[in-house]
């Protein structure tokens, strides 16, 4: 087929997929192979990280990935500051959708210290939107993204475009367009504008639009489907062994979604299934994810017509400034764009917290996961790869 | 794969013919109404209390003088300055300012060649966006940092207080006091205008830390007397208080009552742990053991000074026992605030009058200082006609007496002349001897301030009011009507206003609008004044006086005698307050005197 396409035979080392495995012996002394660095610094890696590649040819023999290029210490920032304080911060630890950080210190503080039902209902309908639209405005970049790494730049053009739509509706509610700091422990910090749902309801549409047009696209294009299927494979074997999580997990059949495993807010108020494949390749999860995109948008629409119109938007707590929390540790979750992202969160009776810890999936998904699926790949698949696992260097490094 | 695949991607190629959808002047882009942009703030209405640089988490604000911005009681004259190399633009500081002074703008461009123009002061360097109306303010649906509302103190009710003198507030419960003190948002304004300077945010954050020991400490630092303050204070820092500005200011009286109720007398030595067994071999006098005088001494004999207090009536305490009704400060609550000042080895000689038992000039030879601190217990008088009538009174007279112990005259009808506190202390104290006498009360205050600029505080108009005096403000006494040598009542015309343009005392009157008081005594209360008795001609002429005849003391209450102090209602004031705090001064003033 390919030399049919192509209209020459490569020469075998060329090819990708050469039966290269974890245990093949690699002498570098033999000259056979070479070391290339791909990172810290480079326009397809999604953030600061490094792969260390053995190639052999164009096949990758062995990949090891090196982070540490971006380490800030929001954690230990978070852990030296007041609880209300924490939420700018723990926002930075993801770009991409900042919104859930800004839940689990909210969420956590406030279960620690017992007003976790005191929330209004009006703030968790809002907190539902913002998430929502948070996984609204991740799969418009994520999904044409994935064209882009096989040099499809237009659906990456489109896509921009209406996640900044999105990105004006977020202004419009929180007051900024990336680093939102809406979700705030009590509720949020706003209600919802004038008009905001009218205007909602036309970006939506014009997503509506988008959605076809990216199908069109992507998944009837030659090219992508000849690069994208079964590349880098998941098995549903991998996943517990990795903690694969989300859309990696669904792609290969694995139904895994926190929204549904262990509903928060009012996901249970809600009709959605999320939706699964089986092939577990790079063409699958940018499947999945296409479908998520359309059901985002549904559950953005069925959020608008379920929550009340108005309402307080935080309950009464004690003194920011003076806040303290009793001794305790809670571990809490939900489902990011990326899959289930959580926050372990431990206080110690003072006005700090004593430990948070992030746990994000990029921390298995791009360091263990992508180390292993680039064994045998070609050189110009990695960031389609990296892309496919939804690769976020900013989470893994806190 | 088909051909298909092949031929749809090519459809994009529709979009070609399509207008762009690029913003063509994305400098001119107006942001959301909420955006959070630039900083604005209201200077007038900005205190400079720094609760927007205590909440910020990138420690992006400074409080910083400010040309034209005045240091004054509520305004710590500095003002916000904003650090964009810090800030996040997370409007933390927006959401907790006390005043709803500071604000962020929707606007968001700002180009400069100079880094160092990235901080700013909002408000005061010339912007562009001030005037922008859109922009982030606190959010409004229950959304707020600090609660606004204060914990109501429980109080008895006016029929269970009304025939007894039995203290009425209750006092904070551990629950609601440490709830009252979560409001604190630990600015310290209140410190700067509380005459003593308390440690005010640092005893409430005590309270919330349920370490009333350390508060006591924290108290004693600066005021000897907290059950005392913390009962009668005339509280000047709630009046400033930051959270004040936009809810109820923090109940800061009642949160000192709460520490030193809480701890019980026979531990304040261990809890306080002051040694004042070393004494520096020098002597000190006071003359009066009222605030002053017993702050004095508790600082000296804390320094080291041997201290004798000379008092003429047979209790400690001054003012505070003898014209502070036991219904608002009872007695044992007075002993046990100067129980530990005798515990340092203060030493209390009572029944001895200055100038008439011992001459002042004597205290100077046999002590190394002398302080004065004698209070205000003479009666002023309106010298209306009728006023030279044995049944006119004055006010400290009678509460005087009261303490005493004596058997005071309290017909059926009577008459207040005052709207000042001691005023309402008379009213009320007199009515409650109406109830136990009569079984009703019939006592009416009226005075020459309309109801708006009485002097009294507002609580006590109004739980003198629920005892069921009568408040009557706004009427000029005339003359006192007598008949057959006995009081009938009191005439009045109506006070159109009490002060001029220039603020001083020159009341106006409708002759025409009149009205009679009946009453078969009449108490005046329109003010104290000092009985300075002691001081022999001689000795007087070797002091300088004000225009305003008190005697002349410099910042520690050092009078043109070298050896001796003055200070306390005297000198300022009136209140315990000001007292305690000239009492420390002196103290400072004594012991930099001696020990240079
Ligand atoms: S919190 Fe408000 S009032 Fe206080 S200093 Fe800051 S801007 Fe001024
Ligand atoms: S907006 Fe946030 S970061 Fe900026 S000065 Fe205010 S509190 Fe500090
Ligand atoms: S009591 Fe009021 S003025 Fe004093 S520190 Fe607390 S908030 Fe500030």
């Amino acid at each position: 087929m390919i030399n049919k396409f192509l209209g020459f035979t490569p020469k075998k080392e060329m090819l990708p997929s050469q039966t290269v495995t974890p245990d093949t012996e690699i002498d570098l002394s033999s000259h056979k192979y070479q070391k290339i660095w791909l990172g810290p610094n480079h326009p397809g890696v999604t953030g600061n990280m490094a792969v260390e590649l053995t190639v052999q040819g164009n096949t990758i023999m062995k990949a090891q990935t090196h982070v540490g290029y971006l380490h800030r210490g929001f954690e230990k920032l978070i852990e030296r500051r007041l609880f209300v304080q924490g939420f700018p911060t723990s926002i930075r630890m993801c770009v991409a959708e900042p919104d859930t950080n800004e839940y689990f210190i909210a969420r956590a503080t406030e279960e620690l210290s017992g007003y976790a039902d005191a929330v209004p209902e009006y703030a968790n309908w809002l907190r539902m939107l913002s998430l929502e639209m948070a996984r609204l405005q991740g799969l418009l970049r994520g999904v044409p993204g994935q064209g882009g790494t096989f040099a499809l730049g237009i659906g990456v053009q489109w896509g921009v475009y209406l996640r900044d739509l999105i990105l004006d509706r977020f202004e419009e509610l929180t007051g900024a367009r990336v680093y939102h700091m809406f979700i705030i422990a009590g509720g949020v910090r706003g209600n919802l504008p004038e008009g905001f749902k009218a205007r909602m309801e036309d970006n939506l549409r014009d997503i509506d639009d988008f959605i076809v047009k990216i199908k069109k696209l992507m998944f009837h294009n030659s090219i992508f489907k000849t690069r994208a299927k079964g590349l880098a494979v998941i098995t549903p074997d991998m996943v517990d062994k990795f903690g694969i999580v989300g859309t990696n997990a669904r792609a290969c059949g694995v139904k895994r979604d926190v929204r549904k495993d262990n509903p928060y807010l009012y996901y249970d108020q809600l009709d959605f299934d999320p939706p699964t494949a089986t092939d577990g390749d790079v063409y699958a999860r940018t499947w999945i994810r296409w479908q998520e995109l359309i059901q985002t948008v549904d559950l953005i629409r069925q959020i608008m017509a379920k929550m009340p119109e108005t309402g307080d938007i935080r309950c009464k707590m004690p003194n920011v400034l003076n806040w303290k929390i009793p001794k305790g540790e809670t571990y809490v979750r939900l489902e990011s764009g990326r899959g289930e992202m959580g926050m372990y969160y431990v206080t110690d009776g003072s006005d700090k917290p004593r430990r948070i810890n992030l746990r994000g999936p990029s921390y298995n998904h791009a360091i263990s996961v992508l180390e292993h699926m680039l064994i045998g790949a070609d050189v110009a698949d990695v960031h389609a790869i990296m892309v496919s696992l939804q690769t976020c260097p900013p989470e893994i490094e806190r | 794969m088909n051909i298909k695949d092949i031929l749809t991607p090519f459809t994009a190629w529709a979009n070609v013919v399509k207008e762009p959808v690029t913003i063509k002047d994305p400098f001119n882009r107006e942001a959301a109404p909420r955006y959070r942009g630039f900083h604005d703030n209201d200077i007038e209405a900005c205190i400079g209390c720094g609760t927007c640089e205590a909440i910020c988490e990138n420690q992006a604000i400074d409080l910083i003088p400010v040309d034209g911005v005045e240091t004054k009681d509520g305004d710590s004259g500095l003002r916000p300055q904003v650090d964009y190399g810090r800030c996040c633009w997370c409007a933390l500081c927006v959401d907790i300012c006390t005043t709803d002074s500071l604000r962020l703008t929707n606007e968001y461009t700002w180009i400069d060649t100079d880094p160092d123009n990235f901080i700013f002061t909002p408000g005061v360097t010339p912007k562009s966006w001030y005037k922008k109306e859109e922009g982030w303010r606190k959010p409004g649906n229950g959304y707020e940092f600090y609660s606004k509302e204060r914990v109501d103190m429980e109080e008895l009710h006016a029929e269970e207080r009304i025939d007894s003198f039995i203290e009425f507030v209750k006092g904070y419960s551990k629950e609601q006091a440490e709830k009252e003190a979560d409001r604190c948002v630990s600015c310290g304004i209140c410190t700067a205008t509380c005459p003593a300077h308390m440690g005010i945010p640092e005893y409430i954050k005590a309270i919330r830390n349920d370490d009333l020991e350390e508060g006591l400490r924290v108290l004693y630092e600066t005021n000897p007397l907290p059950e005392i303050c913390g009962r009668i204070c005339t509280h000047k820092c709630e009046d400033v208080c930051s959270v004040g500005h936009n809810g109820d200011p923090l109940s800061i009286r009642w949160l000192k009552r709460y520490i030193a109720d809480q701890n019980p007398s026979e531990k304040y030595k261990e809890i306080l742990n002051q040694d004042t067994s070393k004494s520096n071999g020098k002597k000190v006098a006071i003359i009066g053991a009222g605030p002053s005088g017993l702050s004095a001494a508790y600082y000296l004999a804390l320094l080291g000074y041997e201290c004798t207090i000379f008092e003429k009536l047979p209790e400690a305490g001054g003012m505070m026992r003898y014209g502070i009704p036991e219904y608002r400060l009872p007695y044992d609550q007075i002993d046990k605030d100067v129980n530990y000042i005798l515990e340092l080895g203060v030493e209390i000689k009572y029944g001895v009058n200055i100038g008439t038992d011992i001459k002042l000039e004597q205290l100077g030879k046999d002590f190394d200082a002398v302080f004065s601190g004698t209070g205000l217990h003479l009666g002023r008088s309106t010298r209306i006609p009728g006023t030279d009538n044995e049944n006119v009174y004055f006010a400290t007279d009678l509460l005087r007496e009261i303490v005493l112990g004596k058997d005071i005259y309290v017909p059926e009808k009577i008459v207040v002349i005052g709207g000042g506190n001691v005023a309402m202390d008379i009213t009320r104290s007199l009515a409650r001897l109406q109830q136990i006498k009569y079984g009703k009360v019939d006592c009416t205050a009226t005075s020459l301030e309309s109801e708006d600029i009485m002097p009294a505080d507002r609580e006590e108009v109004v739980e003198a009011r629920e005892e069921s005096a009568i408040v009557d403000p706004g009427w000029g006494p005339k003359s006192i009507e007598i008949e057959n040598g006995k009081v009938k009542g009191l005439n009045v015309v109506k006070c159109l206003s009490v002060f001029d343009e220039n603020h001083a005392f020159s009341p106006k009157f409708d002759e025409d609008n009149k009205k009679f008081f009946p009453a078969d005594m009449v108490v005046e209360s329109i003010g104290q004044g000092m009985d300075l008795s002691y001081l022999s001609k001689e000795f007087k002429e070797k002091l300088k006086f004000t225009e305003r005849g008190r005697i002349k003391v410099d910042e520690y209450f050092q009078s043109g005698v070298e050896w001796l102090f003055v200070g306390g209602d005297i000198i300022e004031g009136p209140d315990v307050i000001h007292g305690i705090a000239n009492g420390h001064k002196a103290a400072v003033g004594i012991d930099n005197l001696l020990n240079k």
